[in-house]
This record gives structure tokens, sequence and C-alpha cells, in this order.
């Protein structure tokens, strides 16, 4: 049996507590306070101490998914990727690189953040980007 | 954030929460801290068991106000009425900080103009609450300093909602509160990387660091590092987004990590304006209610699946760690957005978050440039961090504004864009309950959270309650101008009379079809959710 604690920041709400997940044998098993961090010093409350569960929930989606009429088709990531590019391709050739919108997200890292504002800019060409914070 | 922008030049917490601690007061309004922020929630009450003084004004009671020197129920939206109250009363008393006025603030004749119009007697009809209420919040505010104002939603989702962040700011200038240990304005941010997103540039209007697109140096900068011509137009905000996509100027729509169909305001319009896109690429971790009409839907690495850094509401920029490796064949955003960016013939080739973590750090000088993945270390550090000796800012302003001035804005109050009328007599806000979280995408697939709450509800005060004969668990059909739906009925006293309360966590009582997607601030583009009008009635089946 092996037992590791990863370093880690909750993911609810924008206080930024500081966490420890439990890996034990590979597996995802529990979510434990850090004892030294100058956010949270030791407590969380009952959303993070719970964190791990929404992410070893068996309703996570595991493969891309193609959706033609409402039926959802299993695919894999080169064509998934595939679909979308050439789509996105289309749209911005007869419509006009405004015509697509990215919302990008409070959840996501920043480095992801910083990837979904630079995807929109530089390589759509449109500046509408915006995120929920609004919301 | 273009509230406290305008005022003081940037749009982030002031202060931190280890210096929360120091307050001789708080003032928080417009927040259920201890049900949703819980950790700060605990500065404060540990503050308190020091002696600091608390304030809390909410139009609902609230835990926090159980345990508060002075707590008020002001009516829904009438928070620039009760601030401009509070000031008047300080200016008639001679409270207000005269040298702090006099040399670091810009704008105050017209703010002492503008609060003469709110005696107390006046705010009282307002907001309802009591004129000796008014001056005892002054007193405790302006007398018992320094004193942190704490805020979240309850103050910027409506339509007057930079109004009320400039009213906030006028208090704390007023006071001389702003660049003091243990005072400043200090929004809580909902979820745990707005901050982060807005830094990032996720906005439409700004590169990284609040870099506006509109600065020709700007756009030839990132133009030159990204190796592409940019555009100088800002784009649509989401609250826009929409109505281009009715009108089918957009018609592709990428969306990640986000589930707008439960969180944006009016449910039937936004519905109806996906359903126009010729394109809908969702990116999550969930099949949501958005995923469910996507074209394409990528499927996600969650928070232990993957490197990277979050930025909390107290400007820390710190790590997280991969833990175990990705559900199924999922992958992390950056990966997904790479993959995506290279086939549309922009290829992104990074070796990891580190590498595009320089990359952004060195686009962005004023506030993360000193930053590393080596530096952050297990506890971040707090923007601005300009060089690499810098030790991070836990207080901004201490010196100037990072505008210079901190500007005082003359505020005159406006009733929310929808009052209750003959129609549609009952005010309607939202809200969050402890265990839950956003639309709950997250915590109702957690045993432990799902537990605590399973259904929506629709709080309604007894009075009301006795008068329409509704008992608890009675199933309401609640109508707004925009659609109806139903809730079982929780009755109690928290919420005033005449003002229903419902938490926005549950797709099956999605409260966001009765919400008002029509009306938003004009500059910061915020759906006013905290307050519509509605009629309620019993429906004709109990609630099982």
């Amino acid at each position: 049996m092996t037992l590791k604690f990863v370093p880690s920041i909750c993911s609810y709400c924008g206080t930024g507590c500081g966490l420890l997940f439990q890996v034990m044998d590979g597996q995802l098993v529990g979510t434990l306070p850090m004892k030294t961090h100058p956010v949270n010093q030791g407590k969380l409350c009952i959303k993070g101490w719970n964190l791990h569960e929404h992410i070893t929930s068996e309703l996570r989606l595991k493969h891309p998914l193609l959706n033609t009429f409402g039926r959802m088709t299993k695919v894999g990531w080169d064509d998934a990727i595939g679909f979308a590019a050439d789509r996105l391709k289309t749209i911005v050739a007869e419509h006009g690189p405004d015509s697509v919108g990215v919302l990008v997200s409070a959840k996501i890292t920043n480095e992801e953040n910083y990837l979904a504002q630079k995807f929109a800019r530089a390589a759509i060409g449109t500046n509408n980007v915006d995120h929920c914070a609004r919301l | 954030m273009a509230g406290l922008a305008a005022a003081f030049g940037s749009g982030a917490m002031t202060n931190s929460y280890d210096d929360l601690e120091t307050a001789g007061c708080f003032f928080v309004i417009g927040s259920n801290t201890t049900a949703c922020h819980p950790l700060i929630a605990r500065r404060i009450y540990r503050a308190k068991e020091r002696g600091a003084k608390l304030i809390v004004a909410d139009p609902r009671g609230i835990q926090l106000s159980n345990f508060a020197d002075l707590a008020v129920n002001h009516r829904l939206g009438s928070d620039v009425a009760l601030l401009n109250g509070m000031m008047h009363c300080i200016l008639r008393n001679g409270w207000e900080a005269r040298d702090y006025i006099d040399s670091r603030t810009e704008g105050f004749a017209e703010l002492e103009a503008a609060v003469a119009d709110y005696p107390p007697e006046r705010v009282q009809a307002i907001t309802g609450v009591s004129v000796r209420d008014i001056e005892a919040m002054a007193d405790l505010y302006a007398n018992h300093g320094p004193s942190a104002l704490l805020y979240a939603m309850g103050i910027t989702q409506h339509t007057t909602g930079v109004d009320n962040v400039k009213s906030c700011c006028n208090l704390a200038l007023l006071c001389g509160y702003v660049g003091a240990a243990g005072g400043g304005v200090n929004p809580l941010r909902g979820q745990n990387n707005v901050q982060g997103a807005c830094d990032m540039g996720g906005l439409p209007n700004v590169f990284t660091g609040y870099q506006p697109v509109t600065v020709p140096e700007n756009v030839a900068k990132f133009s030159q590092a990204w190796g592409r011509p940019l555009s100088d137009k800002p784009g649509l905000t989401i609250t826009d987004m929409v109505g281009a996509m009715l009108g089918r100027h957009i018609r592709a729509l990428y969306v990640i990590g986000e589930n707008p169909k439960l969180s944006d305001p009016d449910w039937n319009h936004l519905h109806h304006a996906l359903k126009k896109l010729d394109l809908l690429i969702v990116q999550d971790l969930f099949l949501s209610e958005t995923a469910q009409i996507a074209d394409v839907i990528l499927p996600a690495a969650a928070v232990a699946e993957k490197d990277g850094t979050f930025t909390s509401s107290e400007r820390r920029c710190a790590r997280i760690h991969k833990a175990v490796e990705p559900v199924g064949q999922a992958l992390a955003d950056w990966e997904i957005i790479s993959r995506l960016s290279s086939a549309m013939g922009y290829p992104m080739d990074y070796a990891g978050p580190s590498e595009i973590f320089d990359e952004m750090a060195s686009l962005t000088p004023k506030s993360y440039a000193g930053m590393s993945y080596e530096r952050l270390g297990l506890d971040g550090l707090q923007w601005p961090c300009p060089d690499r000796d810098h030790p991070g800012t836990p207080i901004l302003h201490t010196q100037s504004c990072a505008r210079g001035l901190g500007k005082f804005h003359a505020i005159a109050y406006q009733d929310p864009a929808e009052m209750p009328d003959q129609e549609y007599p009952y005010f309607l806000t939202t809200g969050r309950m402890f265990a839950h979280y956003h639309t709950g995408t997250m915590t109702r697939i957690s045993p432990h959270l799902d537990a605590e709450q399973r259904r929506g509800y629709v709080s309604i005060h007894p009075a009301d309650a006795s008068k329409l004969d509704i008992a608890d668990g009675d199933l309401l059909v609640l109508a707004s101008r925009r659609g109806e739906m139903e809730a079982p009925a929780r009755v109690n006293a928290n919420v005033q009379p005449g003002c229903l309360f419902m938490p926005i966590h549950f797709g099956e009582n999605p409260a966001n079809v009765l919400t008002n997607a029509e009306a938003y601030d004009p500059l910061a583009k915020i759906p006013e959710f905290k307050v519509s009008a509605v009629r309620i009635a019993k429906a004709r089946e109990a609630s099982p």
C-alpha cells in the first residue's frame, strides 16, 4: 500500500484554501486541510472536506462525444478535435472571426485561462472572450 | 470590478485575510459569508472575540446577523440609499477623515453635495431601516475603525451594481480606510478563480493584467509575442453575446468549464439563443445542462488531475499539483485548448503549465512578472509582484491609490429595474446555501453534500404564508414576466415580508427561469439576479 498527500487549492469558492489530496495506491480517497497554509490555517468548510467526491464521481465525462440530431456518439480525441476545428474554420471563413465567442472559466487554472483567451485572440482573431464572473 | 477600478485604479480586494483580523469594525453588506466563504467568516468571528464590532446589512437574516453588534435588513436593491444615508450621518457629525480626504482623494465636493440629499429620514423611507439604526451604523463604522468593508454578489448582481460598489468605495474613502491595515473594500469572489480569469485577460476588453486591447502599444506587444496581428476592437460581454446569438451574428460558441444554461439569467431566453448556434462546443467535467445541447463535448480533467495555479480573492496566486491521472480519456483544459488551436492552424506546443505560466508572466509586467512556480511554493504570492525579489503585496493603495488619488463618485439612488406591482407583488432574490455551490454540478453529485439538501425551495415569511394559507412543504408556482416554475415552500422569518428567496443550485427548480436577462448594469453587464418581481400561488398538488 502506498499513501501520498498532494498539495492543492480548493476549487469551490474564491477563498483559496490550501488542502492535501489523499491518494492511496493511485486512487483519490480524501481531502484534508493543509495545516501550514496561510489562508485556512488547518481548517476547511464542508465543501472543501468533500472536494474529492465530485472528482471521483461516476458521472464524470470519460470520452469526447459528438451530438448528431440528439444522438450522443463516443469518439476519439482526433475525431472530436478535427470536427470542432473544421466547423470553426468554416464559420470563421464564412462569417468572420467575430462570429465566434469563447467563454473562459472561473473554474479552470490561470494557465488555461491564458491559453483560452490567446486562442480566441490569436487563433480565431476575436476579442469575444468573457467568463461568468458577471453571473 | 468596474466600480473598484474607477475609484482606486485596481479591481481587486484591497486587503488580505490575515489583515482582516486587525479590523476594529466589520461592515458586511450583500455577503452571506458563513455560507459562501466560511473560512473568511472565521476571521470575522476571531476578530469579534478580540472585541471588533460587526455591522451586517442584508435583505435576509443570515447567520452573521445573529452575532452582529447591529444587523439591519434593508429593502432589496436599496444599497446606494443606505450607504448614502450612512455617509450623510458621518458628515453631519464631522466623523470623516479630513486630512486623508484632503491629501489622498478627489471629488469630495461632489460627494458631499450628493449625500446631502440623503438624510436618514428619507433613507428610512427607501430602505426600511430605522433612522436610529442608520445613525448607529455610521457611528460604529466611522468611530471604531479601521473598518473593513466586505461584500459579495449581493452588491454586484444589480442593475446598479457598479453604483453599489462605488458607494462602498465612497464610504471607505470618507473615513480614510483605503490603504489602511484592517480596513479597505473587500469583494469576496464567488468562484475559485474569478480573480485569475480576470487577471489572465478572460474579458472582452483587456489582455492579461488589465492591459486594454484598445491601446496600440498593448496590441503591438501581444501581436509580436503571439506572432499574429490582433484585433483592437473590444469584444462582446457574455450578456451581449446572448443577443448576438439570437441575431445570428455569433454562430459558434466555445464554452470551457461553464454551465451558462443554469447560471445565466432568464433560462428560456438563453436556451433559445444557444439553439440558434451553428456550433456549440462544451468542455466540462460533466454532462451539464449546457453540454446536453452541445454539438461537441470535450471531457476535461478535474482539479486533482492537473498542474497549474489559481488566484484567490486576496490576489494570492497558488499552485495546484497533479495527484492522480484523469478519468477515462479526459485531458487537462490546457491540453485540449492546445490541440484545438493546433488543429486550427495556430500551433500551441507547450511542455506543461509551467512554461505557459512563464510566458504569461513575461507579458504581465505589473502584477505577475515576479512570479514563477519555484517562487510560489506552497503558500503562493499576492500580486502585485513586479520582480523576482518582490515579496508580494498584502495591502493595496498604502501610499497612494493605483490611479493616484482615490476618487469619490456622486451616486444617486435608483430603484431596481423591476419593483413589485399589483400583478407581480413579491420581491424575489437568489443566493447560495452552505453545502452547495453555484449550479450544483459539483456539489449535488457529492454524497456528503447532497445529503445536506436535495431539493430546491423558496423561503417565504410566515405572515405572507398565512395570508395565502401556505404551509411548510407546500408546492408553490412562482411566475415572473419571463416564465414560471415550481418549488416547495420553506416558511421562515429569515426573509422579510413581501420578499422571497430561492437558492440557485437546483436545476429542477431553476430560479433563473424567473430572473431578468434584460436588466443588467449598463457598465459591468452583470445581470440583476438579486431582484425580480414575482407572483405566487399554491400548486394544485401538495408536494410529496
